[in-house]
């Protein structure tokens, strides 16, 4: 039995360790024989011509633009909810609404990417982008935006109840208004938390898919405009996998590297951020023991 | 705008609070006067804290809280519409059990109360924080390390600092619940020669169960047991020659 144990137990691990090696395996000499700042920096992708190019700088770039933005419309919107839900609603809506907002979580992306093409991009196209097109970044950003809520809101929220309600009387009873005492105090102290959640919304926002591909375009141009197709490393990967070989699937693999890369070092300065956190409590709880 | 100037006597009239069906304060009248230390004793429960809560209107948090009865600091029936109760704390500054100092620095916790009414200047914000940490008798011990976080700070030191904290809203009223009841001998020893400092300028009402600190720094006692105001008057006569045999029995140890 303790053979099926160990087995399970190191299951992940080998996963792991099998989808690292076949990435960089099979990404990174492509990227050698392309030429590392070519392929970095190049700002061409055609890889179907006589004379291919394989640049995925404009799909580098798309993606921080995609990530940024939608992190930014998801912690305006998420944060302030769970400061809605901290202390500005009656209590007997909080269950519901944090309920409600965890269901958006379960809603398969491709629905995401549905409601996106069908409602997001025409309202984009017919009220907003002044070029008259609604796939873009602006689109895939907002849907983006929607699906990292739930992870913005619930660990904000849980950040700032896991604060000392000490700090909010001692603060109300300084004469403090309720927003004072959260924006000044409570928010402050959650701040390491709430961090932490932006990273793991980041994290997702870099690697969502489908509900991507379906709003932002596809063109592997690089972004001038919010209101212009484009298409993010994720989007390269999983728009041309299926019907590619030689080259082009080594293109997409070394896309591949890059991309998973970019998720390793969100996925460790989360783990920094989290032993960070928990050091600080543990100090101060050595502190206290000395003492005494 | 109801202001809180003149004298700071406070009086409750017809006082009854209720947390929903539990009838926690029941009809308790008091004057307690201006710029000495008034003691509330009694047993855990009777209902001391709460009563001292209604004062700053911390009980408005409690959910499922009612009250009857009147209440006036200074004159001022501080549930009055024009009251406002951000303007009314600032007044009647609170300590609490355990030293509740902001996860920031020894500065910050000091000046957050007066930046909360808009003070930014530099200079002045200083002047208030050094001028609040001389009064709390703190200023010595941290004058190097304002810029440190005041968690690292011992518990007595963080209960001054709280102390200064409240200080620095510029208050009337100092309540204090149990102020020591979480410190060493020493600390509180330091905090019992503050308050008899703090006394010449500001009206204390104290939460204690230490009956031995409300001989050494009260004026007047008031014992509660069970949500009543049993017997209320001068420490000295409390404590010598109680009227009511309740308070007798407690003051000398044998209650329950």
């Amino acid at each position: 039995m303790r053979v099926v144990f160990l087995f399970s137990a190191f299951f992940s691990i080998l996963a792991l360790a099998t989808i690292t090696m076949f990435l960089f395996v099979s990404g990174v000499p492509f990227i050698a024989k392309t030429g590392f700042a070519k392929f970095l920096f190049g700002s061409d992708w055609i890889p179907l011509a006589d004379n291919p190019s394989y640049g995925i700088f404009p799909m580098i770039v798309a993606s921080l633009y995609v990530t940024a933005l939608s992190v930014i419309i998801g912690i305006g919107i998420g944060l302030l909810t769970a400061i809605a839900l901290y202390k500005f609603c009656p209590k007997k809506l909080v269950a519901p609404i944090r309920q409600m907002i965890n269901l958006l979580a379960g809603i398969p992306s491709v629905i995401f990417g549905l409601f996106g093409m069908t409602i997001v991009v025409p309202f984009i196209r017919d009220y907003v982008s002044p070029t008259g097109v609604g796939y873009g970044i602006l689109s895939a950003s907002l849907v983006l935006g929607i699906m990292i809520l739930p992870t913005i809101v619930s660990v904000s929220l849980d950040s700032l109840n896991s604060v000392s309600n000490t700090y909010y009387e001692g603060a109300l009873a300084l004469g403090a208004t309720k927003e004072q005492a959260t924006f000044k105090i409570m928010l402050p102290a959650a701040k390491s938390g709430i961090l932490a959640g932006v990273v793991l919304a980041v994290g997702r926002a870099v690697g969502e898919t489908m509900a991507v591909i379906m709003v932002i375009g596809g063109s592997p141009e690089r972004p001038t405009s919010l209101f212009q197709s484009v298409r993010t490393l994720t989007a390269n990967i999983a728009m041309g996998a299926m019907e590619s070989s030689g080259d082009t699937l080594s293109a997409l693999i070394a896309t591949g590297v890059v991309l998973f890369v970019f998720t390793l070092i969100l996925n460790v300065s989360f783990s920094l951020l989290k032993i960070d956190k928990r050091d600080k409590a543990d100090g101060k709880k050595e502190k206290r023991g000395t003492k005494k | 705008m109801n202001e809180f100037i003149g004298s700071m006597d406070i009086t409750a009239k017809g006082c009854n609070l209720y947390y929903g069906d539990f009838h926690a304060l029941k009809d308790i009248n008091i004057e307690i006067p201006e710029k000495q230390v008034t003691a509330l004793i009694g047993p855990s429960g009777c209902g001391k804290s709460t009563f001292l809560k209604i004062f700053n209107r911390m009980n408005d948090l409690v959910e499922g809280c009612r009250m009857e009865g009147e209440y006036r600091i200074g004159g001022v029936d501080i549930f009055d519409k024009e009251t406002d109760v951000n303007v009314l704390r600032k007044n009647v500054g609170m300590v609490f059990q355990k030293p509740n100092p902001f996860p920031m620095s020894i500065y910050d916790n000091i000046a957050f109360a007066p930046r909360t009414v808009g003070i930014t200047k530099r200079s002045e914000l200083d002047e208030i924080v050094e001028r609040s940490l001389r009064r709390a008798s703190i200023w010595d011990e941290v004058k190097d390390r304002l810029r440190k976080n005041a968690l690292g700070m011992s518990g007595g030191q963080q209960q001054r600092l709280c102390i200064a904290r409240s200080l620095a809203a510029s208050p009337k009223v100092l309540l204090m619940d149990e102020p020591t009841s979480a410190l060493d001998p020493i600390s509180t020893g330091k905090i019992e020669e503050l308050m008899e400092e703090l006394k010449k300028d500001l009206t204390i009402v104290i939460v204690t169960h230490n009956m031995q600190q409300a001989t050494r720094i009260a004026d007047k006692t008031a014992f509660f047991l069970l949500g009543e105001l049993v017997e209320y008057g001068n420490t000295d006569d409390i404590f010598t020659s109680p009227r009511d045999e309740r308070t007798e029995r407690y003051i000398t140890g044998r209650f329950g």
